[in-house]
């Protein structure tokens, strides 16, 4: 039924960055002391890395999202769009500096590219979640997601 | 990190509808004046002066009395659990400036005909879809205790959709040794009419614990928990 949804509606994709925030839970502040706005940069993003087939037919080819900061480095995530649907992620850029980022993505990231496709075979538009790494990946699933259907 | 915010907006004359470009400048536009009226990390912005005790209350401007409003109200709807008087560093409505801005920023849209649209920032997710046919959004909500996973996936027609959970503290994946959690929580998805009391009732539930699925439904009726993580 999605993929109707996709086939016939175009849709357009717009990505800023704002808003550092806290919950009233958190001890550190999300932005670890990052300014507001820098990073990454995306203001628009209606024409992905790689141009896709206009969003009337879902898309296809090989979008890269917008490289996420997390308080551990950038996380940057590619997606393969095929007939509307994604058949292949990877994270592209992942923190890989010290030997805790490796021992965090070496178990994370992996299972996080397998998760992207097994969670586009259930067809998702956007994500929701809360932590950090993934929080990146997320972020940056979201932009490759926007730039799919940009 | 800036929150990312993205919006998507679903119909059949979306590329080529000249009145789109405009609603949505209009709404990042809104986003923008909420950010640098509220953003704790700019020096020059209001809220930063309310922490400092440097901006009396009758220089606030009207956005920031009503978001104070707000934090009061919600602070009185959820039995103190979200309580921004009650943060390091001092008041701070960031947790629920997120959610308020998304939800008044949507409107921008409502000009245009015949479209779905949804806006999420950072997680925290408004939608709406203009007709009983149209499909709902799809939402995969992210599964705390393992990266690799989606806790849920959640369709959302009209309303909105907020996670609060281990986003500062990220301990149990990646840090055992600051695993400290003061609620039995990962994470908690609350799902309801507006985004802006979904997000204040995640945010509270995840500091509050325990039966939070009943105790969203009596204090918020509307709302529910749509997805839980408990800790193991």
């Amino acid at each position: 039924m999605r993929r109707i949804a996709i086939t016939f509606a175009a849709t357009v994709s717009v990505v800023v960055l704002l808003f550092s925030y806290r919950t009233s839970t958190d001890q550190t502040p999300v932005a670890a002391g990052r300014p507001l706005g820098t990073g990454t940069q995306p203001t628009r993003t209606t024409s992905p890395a790689t141009p896709a087939t206009p969003g009337s037919t879902g898309g296809s080819g090989t979008f890269t999202g917008s490289a996420a900061d997390t308080r551990y480095g950038p996380v940057q995530v590619q997606i393969t769009v095929a007939g509307g649907k994604i058949t292949d992620a990877q994270a592209v850029q992942y923190p890989q500096e010290s030997g805790r980022d490796v021992r965090i993505n070496s178990s994370a990231v992996p299972e996080l590219n397998q998760e992207t496709l097994q969670a586009q075979s259930a067809q998702i538009d956007t994500v929701s979640g809360a932590t950090y790494t993934s929080e990146g990946y997320q972020q940056s699933l979201q932009s490759a997601i926007d730039a799919a259907h940009g | 990190m800036g929150t990312q915010v993205s919006l998507h907006l679903r119909g059949h004359r979306v590329d080529t509808d000249p009145a789109v470009e405009p609603a949505v400048a209009a709404v990042f536009g809104h986003l923008r004046t909420a950010d640098e009226l509220f953003s704790t990390y700019r020096p020059d912005s209001q809220v930063s002066a309310i922490r400092r005790n440097e901006l009396p209350r009758d220089q606030w401007h009207p956005w920031v009395t009503e978001v104070v409003a707000l934090c009061e109200e919600a602070r009185e709807r959820t039995d103190g659990y979200f309580d921004p008087w009650r943060l390091p560093g001092g008041f701070d409505p960031s947790g629920l400036v997120k959610g308020w801005a998304t939800e008044n920023a949507a409107p921008h849209l409502a000009r245009l005909c015949g479209y779905d649209h949804y806006l999420n920032a950072g997680g925290d997710i408004t939608a709406h879809v203009h007709t009983a046919r149209a499909p709902a959004w799809r939402v995969g909500v992210e599964d705390p205790t393992d990266p690799a996973a989606f806790l849920a996936i959640l369709e959302l027609r009209t309303g909105g959709l907020a996670t609060s959970g281990t986003a500062a503290r990220g301990a149990h994946i990646v840090d055992p040794h600051t695993g400290r959690h003061t609620s039995n929580l990962l994470s908690v998805t609350v799902t309801g009419p507006t985004l802006l009391w979904a997000d204040v009732f995640a945010t509270a539930a995840f500091a509050r614990g325990g039966n939070v699925t009943r105790w969203v439904s009596v204090l918020a009726p509307g709302y529910e928990v749509a997805a839980l993580a408990r800790a193991p």
